[in-house]
């Protein structure tokens, strides 16, 4: 309850903040008062268009003639949505098989772990091209290629924590379970899984949000016009003459990583109980 | 045969970066069903290592070692003891009952007898009533009691102890002291208790093993002359001083 009162009062600060600064730039001209110095940035509509005017041109034709601004998002926002939430699965099982792999095997580590991390020096903007044509090249529709980004954004961040979380139990805990006689899968699922958990979930909560992005990114290249990607290039282009869409669809882009990330919050409440989940 | 745990001339070595370091040398040991048998010695004297070697959870460099009448690794196989470490190692996931119940799980015992059995131990270590807790919910000393009565769930006869009392205050631990001396009377367990308190040994103990370190090693072996079933009055009988002094007095090398 709190944590809803606080998140709703940050947000009308930063309204608030906006709207003031709007305020004061009408007020003193656009010029800091005594000085010939410009405010930066202007506080005027075109750059800084007002709050409401943002959220009524959510409500407002995005074409003449057609839907709803947000509608056409929500619409991208969904298309968007499965490519990131396919390639964060694909991800998420890839980066804990690689972290079981490597806490089974210090070979499989030693030879793999330094390409797995040097993997991420790649820029995804030069990768996503690569990864969208060769997906298409290898007939699969062009929302798959793009998860395939998801994926590589994905898989590392849940790898490296899997490998932290499946070596955190004390010593004594796993020397508990060799005097019991336990076979290293025993082990594996009922001490080591589980004291990973709260790690893997703190990983797939930042991963929640980069296979969104990536996904984003995944789209701007291949130009093809469904997805969010799309949809923030072509209101990029019009920004002079109709910014507030640009902030509109920034927000949907936004809200639809919150949704995500909140979805793998709610998962991870009804998988680890209170008492010793992570705070973060 | 007879014995539960034979050692004879047992030495452990750890290879260090630094070199070899001789955590044991030439210890011989036996211990009958039914001991009490204390490990008492300055830090560094392999003590818990001892109590690992006869767990199998470390294995010997040199000598030979008879657990059970079997090798230490088949007695581990075969579930012949629990073991309980100074901190509780309660897994946290897991409520109390389910704690207890992990042992038997492994053993691919039944989910009603294992419910029976770990209630039934719960019970013993009177935490009847705090089956469903979590572990954090617990304090240290029932953690301690949960994770007692986990070591005990497969009936092992024997019970190996690394300082499980080195940890709660003054007051808890005596409480557990003679909660302990209940259970192992009830239960006809071998228990081998690694410690580095005096009065804890002496007071538990139907014998406390003194060690040296540099290297680890046995000093003397003395049996406690205190009768059954000890209690508050134990701890004010002139014996209970007496021995507390043979031990301390060996422990210094005399």
């Amino acid at each position: 309850m709190l944590r809803v009162v606080s998140f709703i009062g940050i947000l009308l600060l930063l309204v608030a903040i906006w709207e003031g600064y709007k305020l004061l730039g009408a007020a003193l001209g656009g010029q800091w008062p005594g000085t010939e110095i410009e405010m930066k940035p202007r506080p005027d509509n075109q750059n800084m268009p007002h709050v409401w005017d943002m959220v009524a041109a959510l409500f407002q034709p995005a074409r003449r003639g057609g839907d709803s601004l947000i509608s056409a998002l929500l619409v991208a926002s969904a298309y968007t949505l499965r490519s990131a939430v396919l390639g964060f699965v694909i991800g998420g099982l890839l980066g804990f098989g690689l972290g079981v792999a490597f806490v089974r095997s210090e070979m499989a580590e030693r030879a793999f772990l330094p390409y797995v991390v040097a993997s991420q020096t790649i820029p995804i903007i030069a990768l996503a091209p690569i990864v969208v044509v060769w997906g298409g090249r290898l007939g699969l529709p062009s929302w798959m290629g793009v998860a395939l980004i998801s994926t590589y954004l994905t898989f590392f961040p849940v790898a490296i924590n899997t490998l932290r979380g499946l070596r955190s139990p004390e010593w004594t805990a796993t020397e508990m379970f060799r005097s019991y006689a336990a076979r290293p899968t025993e082990t594996l699922w009922k001490l080591q899984v589980p004291a990973a958990l709260p790690y893997i979930f703190t990983a797939l909560k930042v991963s929640a949000t980069a296979s969104i992005v990536g996904a984003i990114v995944g789209e701007l290249p291949s130009g093809f016009g469904e997805g969010l990607g799309r949809a923030l290039l072509q209101f990029n282009q019009a920004f002079t003459s109709d910014p507030s869409k640009l902030y509109a669809a920034v927000l949907v882009a936004s809200v639809a990583g919150i949704f995500f990330v909140a979805l793998v919050t709610l998962a991870e409440w009804l998988v680890i109980p209170a008492g010793r989940r992570v705070e973060n | 045969m007879g014995e539960i745990v034979a050692a004879r001339r047992v030495s452990k070595v750890f290879k260090t970066g630094k070199g070899a370091v001789e955590a044991l040398r030439d210890i011989d040991l036996t211990i009958d069903p039914g001991e009490f048998v204390s490990l008492i010695g300055p830090s560094g004297c392999g003590k818990s290592t001892l109590l690992r070697l006869v767990g199998d959870l470390l294995t010997p460099t040199a000598g030979e070692l008879v657990v059970n009448g079997k090798t230490p690794a088949q007695s581990r196989l075969d579930h012949d003891y629990g073991i309980a470490f100074q901190k509780a190692t309660l897994l946290d996931w897991r409520t109390a009952i389910e704690n207890v119940e992990l042992p038997l799980e492994l053993m691919n015992v039944g989910r009603d007898q294992r419910r029976a059995r770990a209630t039934e131990m719960l019970e013993m270590v009177e935490l009847g009533e705090f089956v469903n807790a979590n572990p954090w919910q617990l304090s240290g000393g029932m953690q301690q009691r949960v994770a007692i009565a986990r070591a005990l769930a497969l009936r092992p006869p024997l019970l190996l102890m690394d300082e499980p009392f080195g940890a709660l205050d003054e007051m808890t631990r005596e409480s557990m002291q003679q909660e302990l001396l209940r259970i192992w009377r009830e239960t006809d367990t071998t228990i081998i208790f690694v410690t580095h308190s005096i009065p804890e040994a002496v007071f538990l103990s139907t014998r406390v093993v003194v060690m040296a370190s540099r290297p680890g090693r046995i000093v003397d072996s003395m049996p406690v002359d205190l009768s059954h079933p000890r209690g508050v009055d134990t701890r004010e009988d002139e014996r209970f001083y007496t021995t507390l002094t043979e031990v301390r007095e060996a422990l210094r090398g005399r």
